[in-house]
């Protein structure tokens, strides 16, 4: 121990923000966008037209909408694998409206509502109950979809009125969709969420430690709860947008989304086990999903094969920072 | 790197394993700055040090967990590098460490030579030759359990007999221990002492670990000590006074006696009506006044944390009223806890107290979030401003307030935890073990600050299982025994014999039956 009487001087950060930019994982990843732009550019050369990007957002917007709200999940120690069946229970139960002549803001208000519902359901298992949240969503994954499949079987439902298809056909302004708009203001809304308030460092406290967040007086299941409603709510979300697109609904819209969520939550930097990740970093993970695919897309490749480019670019991009740092360490020994 | 380090100071032995001018640094800090260390084969070389001074750094080396960034290790006179904790294992070298890893679900046997059983034909485990070895060891170290034990079925006490036959089924020349008289009895502790002499006479050389005095003279040879990561200085144990060493220890000489502040104590500020829990305690109640350190006192499991956690609403009492300066207030949860004035700093630092993963700044602003926002949104610099201040007061050592609080040594943790409810401004706070296993001087440290705290109008309640921290720091002290209150004592009535007796439920003859 030093002298008593000598205030020791801690600094608030040792490394000044643009370091701190530099190093980060978002850094890489856009550089990894970057670099898929531009080959793209150089592969195809339908690739560098608005309309045909503008087109291609469609490949992100609506999983990127709920991969916002999944990335807080995933940060606090949880996780909703039931996201696209909650897609699939939402598009039937605005289908089912529908058939009783519901108009464009009540088929809204139905399907963000079960999506709301569809979340408080989960979240009550893994809060109240205490269930791990993977093991109550694998669950209400079948169960939701289950739901689709008995209340339509092999028909689907159509003639959604021409008002509902302007949330997945519409455009704002030139080749700017509303979906488009929808994803920069979900992004900006979860942005402030996550990094600027009270709510946001509460989450990072959950998934860091639990019970170190408990003993410091964080309603721990109340900020669970919350953003099992808000994957709801965002899911209630897509399932309006993939509706209105698609223009109907089939018990097996959506099927495999929530893996596609998960990929891009997890490329966007977000640790799976929970504690650390960002929404810039989701953002841009969208962006590299969506360009990888309509980039292949163009170039006339199989879907199954673009699934396996997928696959290799979480796990290539994953493992880089991990080589790179082998790489330094046998350099300096 | 030719010439041999000449022995310090005996000429007759050379050392079996020297360290010379190790460093190591991790992200802003240096935890080792070119110490040394010798160990002798056949002796007791005890490492001495406060918490942060560099002594598990210092066994992870010689375990092969880290690499030093520099400096020398040889065993017999060669220079040797560990690559893997399975190197320093070939070399001769074993720990038993503070805490140990154990498998529960596997047997005694399987504990004691997982990955290095002996093994048959096609590399199978030879189950029956290794409950022989298993058991022949045990026998040796004098542990009251068969090999074939779960290891879930043993205490604490047990377990740590399963990591010291563990560190001797390897055929090991050089012993680390490091606290391994924390877990256990006072009749365990001579049992390892005897231990400790066989493994002496076996010609093995051992480094011994501990914060406690008594034992560093009962049992060791010579004595290292290290300060803030630096080498102090080294001899033999002979040759050195206890208070000598606690000065080498900490730079000055500590003050042995416990701060005597004349605070004030005022009105009732909590008051705790027939607290009851289904299985973990019944019938308390209990008073604290403004300014007032009240002391818990009570053995291992007579339900003082149970209690507080659910004083502090982590658990649900089933029955009992809290009443907060006259007020009943509903304590559901630490929330509700925090918002009235109560604070826990828990025994378990590193799983309850810090949140790890997170900056120390962070940790400090968690509960007191509220205040440096606004309406919900977080402002950076106040949050930075509050974790300053208080990071200040406790004296925090650590290279930036945005470090990972896992990075930080556990007293300077536990400064991170104490930091953070101070910050809340806080009626009550309840300390529960405040200094176990923190060294000699943050004790001191910490006890001055909790009188500190009390003169400024603070209620501490503090539970502890050290008596003299008990009789010097309480103005007042409730005994708790099987989850009931056995005695409320003042500080005039306050000695270690009732203390002892209280808590165990003695009734001595001479003074009537116990309260």
């Amino acid at each position: 121990m030093t002298d008593a009487t000598q205030t020791r001087h801690v600094p608030d950060r040792l490394n000044s923000r643009a370091t701190r930019i530099f190093k980060s994982w978002e850094a890489l990843l856009l550089a990894v966008a970057i670099a898929i732009f531009v080959i793209n550019s150089f592969a195809s050369p339908y690739f560098l037209s608005a309309w045909n990007l503008s087109d291609a957002t469609f490949n992100f917007t609506e999983k990127a909408m709920i991969a916002f709200a999944m990335a807080l999940l995933i940060i606090s120690g949880e996780i909703d694998l039931s996201v696209a069946s909650i897609i699939a229970l939402a598009s039937t139960a605005m289908g089912l409206a529908l058939q009783y002549g519901a108009g464009t803001p009540e088929l809204v208000i139905i399907g963000l509502t079960v999506g709301v519902l569809c979340g408080a359901f989960n979240g009550f298992f893994v809060t109240v109950l205490g269930l791990p949240s993977i093991v109550v969503t694998i669950g209400t994954m079948s169960l939701f979809r289950g739901i689709s499949f008995i209340i339509l079987g092999d028909d689907a439902f159509r003639g959604y009125p021409s008002s509902f298809s302007w949330f997945g056909q519409g455009y704002i302004y030139w080749v700017f969709t509303v979906e488009m708009l929808l994803f920069v203001i979900i992004a900006i809304i979860y942005g402030v969420l996550l990094h600027k308030t009270n709510f946001g460092r509460a989450v990072y406290a959950i998934g860091n430690n639990p019970t170190g967040a408990l003993f410091s007086g964080i309603r721990v299941q109340r900020v669970k709860f919350i953003l099992f409603l808000l994957t709801g709510l965002m899911s209630g979300i897509a399932a309006v947008c993939l509706t209105s697109r698609l223009g109907s609904t089939r018990p097996s819209i959506a099927t495999g989304m929530e893996l596609e969520v998960v990929t891009m939550v997890v490329l966007g930097g977000v640790n799976i086990l929970g504690g650390s990740g960002t929404i810039p970093g989701v953002v841009i993970a969208a962006f590299v999903m969506g360009l990888v695919t309509f980039g292949l897309g163009l170039l006339n490749v199989p879907g199954i094969v673009m699934s396996i480019f997928i696959g290799l670019l979480l796990i290539g991009v994953i493992a880089l920072p991990r080589l790179w740092a082998m790489a330094a360490a046998r350099r300096t020994s | 790197m030719s010439t041999r380090p000449a022995p310090p100071i005996s000429p007759d032995v050379s050392p079996m394993v020297s360290m010379d001018m190790i460093t190591k640094t991790f992200p802003g800090v240096k935890a080792l700055d070119e110490v040394k260390l010798n160990l002798y084969p056949g002796q007791v070389t005890a490492l001495v040090g406060e918490n942060g001074a560099g002594k598990s750094t210092t066994v992870k080396i010689l375990t092969g967990i880290y690499q030093p960034n520099g400096g020398t290790i040889r065993i017999d006179g060669d220079s040797i590098s560990f690559a893997s904790p399975n190197d320093a294992a070939k070399a001769g070298i074993t720990a038993i460490h503070q805490e140990t890893v154990l498998f529960d679900e596997l047997s005694v046997a399987e504990n004691i030579y997982i990955g290095h059983a002996p093994r048959m034909r096609f590399g199978l485990i030879d189950t029956a030759q290794m409950h022989r070895s298993a058991a022949k060891l045990l026998a040796h170290i004098g542990a009251p359990f068969s090999s074939h034990t779960h290891l879930r079925d043993l205490g604490i006490a047990n377990k740590h007999l399963v990591a010291i036959a563990r560190a001797l089924s390897v055929d090991a020349r050089v012993v680390i221990m490091d606290e391994p008289t924390a877990a256990l009895s006072h009749k365990e502790i001579e049992e390892l002492y005897e231990l400790v002499e066989t493994l002496k006479s076996q010609g093995k050389a051992i480094l011994f670990i501990s914060h406690k005095f008594d034992e560093i003279f009962r049992i060791a040879d010579r004595y290292t000590v290290f300060r803030d990561g630096a080498f102090v200085g080294d001899g033999r144990i002979d040759d050195i006074s206890e208070g000598d060493l606690v000065t080498m220890m900490v730079g000055r000489s500590v003050d042995q006696i416990f701060p005597q502040s004349d605070h004030d104590i005022g009105d009732e500020v909590l008051k705790v009506v027939g607290y009851e829990h289904p299985t973990e305690f019944a019938d308390i109640n209990f008073s604290l006044n403004k300014g007032e350190i009240l002391g818990f006192y009570g053995l291992v499991g007579a339900g003082r944390s149970e209690f507080m956690q659910a004083l502090f609403g982590i658990t649900k009492p089933s029955k009992g009223v809290c009443r907060v300066n006259g007020d009943i207030k509903v304590i559901r949860s630490p929330a509700d806890a925090v918002s009235n004035g109560i604070v826990y700093v828990p025994e378990d630092r590193g799983k309850q107290g810090a949140v790890i993963g997170l900056p120390i700044f962070q940790n400090i602003t968690l509960p007191s979030l509220s205040k440096t926002s606004r309406s919900g949104f977080l402002k950076l610099a106040e949050e930075f401003k509050l974790a300053r201040e208080y990071s200040q007061r406790l004296d925090l050592r650590a290279a930036s307030l945005d470090q990972d609080v896992g990075n930080l040594s556990g007293g300077n943790q536990q400064k991170v935890v104490i930091a953070k409810w101070l910050a809340t401004q806080p009626q009550v706070i309840i300390l529960d073990e405040p200094t176990k296993g923190i060294d000699i001087g943050s004790k001191a440290a910490v006890h001055e600050f909790m009188s500190e705290l009390a003169a400024q109008g603070l209620s501490v309640i503090m539970v502890s299982s050290e008596i003299p921290e008990i009789i010097g720091m309480s103005d007042r002290v409730i005994v708790m025994r099987d989850g009931r209150i056995a005695a409320e004592l003042t500080k005039d009535e306050l000695s270690p014999e009732t203390l002892v007796r209280h808590a165990a439920g003695i009734t001595s003859p001479t003074e009537g039956a116990a309260a």
